[in-house]
């Protein structure tokens, strides 16, 4: 099991090294900023995965994670903090180089949050904001579960959209690059695509790594025997609300980390990223890729996001979401890669 | 002034908590026989709405609301066939899905067929400024019309449900669907009738609000949330509840205005739908210890 987990993240990073080739060969360098996106779609989507396949929880409110982390990192790096420069809280932010100077659109010295310290921040603040909803939320089961969790999405939303400090409808723009190393830049410069492209799959196969080893481990029997039956996982002494809680949490902190590298990396983000239908996009690709399986959910992320973020689906992008997420249910509740044609054609015609 | 204002507020309220009623209603009347909520159920008021829109153009109003709620309801029941009769003991998770896929795809055919506009249906007496005054209260007449459909619809479906056989069958089917099955109740026919009523509903609301609250494709998924919210807040399956909890909703929200930016009217009845399941999912007028025993 040991040496397959590690040869499946080989895979992924020769897959990664093949499409960049690819795209170069080809010369389609553009697609990278589509492939770069899909990546950090990705990382929410498995993190989804964790929580929906393996502790049998559904979250509707996702996209409002990815909302917290975006947002907090685009407004911490681009509030203009200059007119504070001689105050003492800001002279020892300043200190502990927290807060970088850099030029705003128009020449002019801004003072604003480095992006490391922004993104520090809303992962804090993603877990604060996750415990806070996780404790009662996830003592709720099946449709209750899936409302109040759909609630939280929704009250994100309306928050981001009705909030001037938010952009309102606009969103935020002009977000900062992203220095994460010397050399290392979140950015959607044209020249960075490459790096770009790299640093997000290298994102996602950290995350891969991350959560196969904990589906490996006690945790992850744990969360299995949850799914399974959650009285009998309780009687046999494992303490499923901490379980729950805490796979939520990880499950967020996933989403919000994605906000904020998509959004250094889009420059800005806008509140239809907190709306409800990307909620429900994570969710119906969690369901393609046969919920408890998170090779074929990123697989079918990677595909289904780039050929949405292609515009491939048009304007039915949405009704193809929709589409696929009640064919995969009707017929296919394991996913996709777990379809067996010939039984299903069977029990059609054993129902006849 | 004061009082004057007070009132008008409240006949806001009202207006906004009948349709969040009728669909609390509908949300009831399919989670009694099926077990399952059915999050598709705010798309039923758009389809109402908007087919009676379409219709009201070469026919007359009564006739094109009648028409708007029989082509919808002929939609609950295909959908009911199509999507959900065959499934063998679907788990909750997966029933969630599907009818959240559901009410996508109707979305986005709205979309397809009828675009983005913002349509109405005209007053069903007098236009937009005409309205009775009740002592310096100035209400529109739409607003009686939408109370009162409203109390007709809850009296109809209290006979149907208590003195008609095909009701009767209903309740018993709702109350263990195995035994009724025993019994030689065609349960899942009723299932079918279920979709097809509470469709019905959804449409006759939609039809009833739309010269007052405007109808559009997206308005579903919204409504969905409010008559979830109503339906939980007078505990599930209990339609009468519904009716109450859905005056108290759209009133709670009606005066939310006069204290907050409009801005966050929705996330008043969201935040009211969270403090409830965490504090009492069993609901206002519901029983604690029968809702222990429920599986949902």
């Amino acid at each position: 099991m040991r040496t397959g987990r590690h040869f499946h993240i080989l895979i992924l990073l020769a897959a990664v090294v093949a499409v960049q080739l690819l795209t170069l060969v080809a010369g389609k360098g553009f697609y990278l900023t589509q492939f770069t996106m899909t990546a950090y779609y990705s990382l929410i989507i498995i993190g989804l995965c964790l929580l929906m396949g393996y502790a049998g929880q559904i979250s509707l409110g996702h996209a409002g994670f990815f909302a917290i982390g975006g947002y907090t990192s685009a407004v911490l790096t681009t509030v203009d903090l200059s007119a504070y420069k001689g105050s003492a809280l800001t002279g020892i932010l300043i200190k502990l180089s927290l807060l970088t100077g850099r030029q705003d659109l128009y020449g002019g010295q801004m003072l604003s949050f480095h992006p490391w310290a922004a993104c520090v921040v809303a992962v804090i603040l993603t877990v604060i904001i996750a415990y806070a909803i996780g404790v009662p939320v996830l003592k709720l089961k099946g449709h209750y579960l899936a409302m109040a969790t759909l609630g939280f999405g929704t009250i994100i939303y309306s928050v981001v959209l009705g909030t001037q400090k938010f952009g309102a409808a606009d969103g935020i723009s002009s977000v900062p690059a992203f220095p994460l190393l010397p050399g290392l830049v979140v950015s959607g410069a044209p020249g960075l695509r490459v790096q770009n492209f790299y640093i997000a799959w290298g994102l996602v196969a950290c995350g891969m790594l991350l959560l196969l080893n904990l589906i490996d481990s006690r945790v992850g029997r744990a969360l299995r025997s949850i799914h399974g039956a959650e009285d009998a996982a309780n009687a046999m002494g494992v303490d499923t609300a901490r379980y729950k809680l805490n796979t939520f949490v990880l499950s967020a902190v996933f989403a919000a980390v994605a906000g904020v590298f998509l959004t250094h990396f889009n420059g800005g983000i806008g509140p239809s990223e907190a709306s409800i239908m990307k909620s429900v996009r994570y969710v119906a690709i969690v369901a393609v890729g046969g919920m408890a399986s998170l090779w074929g959910t990123l697989i079918m992320s990677a595909a289904l996001n780039f050929l949405s973020l292609r515009g491939y689906f048009g304007s039915f992008d949405d009704a193809v979401f929709g589409g696929v997420l009640v064919l995969i249910m009707l017929f296919s509740p394991e996913g996709i890669l777990q379809f067996d044609a010939r039984t299903m054609v069977k029990k059609l015609f054993q129902r006849a | 002034m004061f009082l004057e204002l007070f009132f008008q507020y409240l006949v806001a309220g009202l207006t906004y908590g009948t349709i969040y009623a009728i669909v609390g209603i509908g949300f009831n009347i399919i989670y009694n026989t099926t077990g399952i909520i059915n999050f598709a159920q705010g798309e039923f008021v758009m389809l109402g709405g908007m087919t009676a829109v379409s219709l009201y153009a070469f026919l007359p109003l009564p006739l094109a609301i009648l028409g708007a709620v029989i082509i919808t309801m002929a939609v609950g029941g295909l959908i009911e066939m199509v999507f959900i009769r065959w499934l063998v003991k679907p788990s909750v998770l997966r029933m969630i899905i599907i009818t959240i896929g559901i009410s996508i795809l109707v979305r986005e055919a709205g979309l397809v067929l009828w675009g983005e506009g913002v349509r109405s249906l005209p007053y069903f007496t007098g236009n937009e400024i005409s309205a009775l005054s009740f002592g310096g209260v100035r209400v529109s007449p739409q607003v009686l019309w939408s109370l009162g459909v409203c109390a007709i619809v809850v009296v109809l479906l209290n006979l149907f449900f208590k003195f008609t056989m095909l009701g009767r069958e209903m309740r018993a089917c709702a109350a263990n669907r195995d035994a009724a099955t025993l019994c030689g109740i065609p349960t899942r026919n009723m299932i079918t009738l279920s979709f097809v009523l509470s469709a019905g509903i959804g449409a006759l609301a939609g039809c009833v609000v739309s010269p007052i609250t405007q109808t559009q494709y997206a308005i579903g998924s919204g409504l969905a949330i409010k008559g979830f919210t109503v339906a939980i807040l007078g505990g599930l399956g209990n339609s009468m509840a519904a009716v109450a909890a859905g005056f108290i909703l759209g009133i709670l929200e009606s005066f939310s205005i006069w204290v907050m930016p409009t801005a966050y009217k929705d996330a008043i009845s969201i935040s009211l739908l969270l403090a409830m399941l965490f504090l009492r999912p069993s609901g206002l007028f519901g029983n604690r210890e029968a809702f222990k025993l429920k599986d949902f």
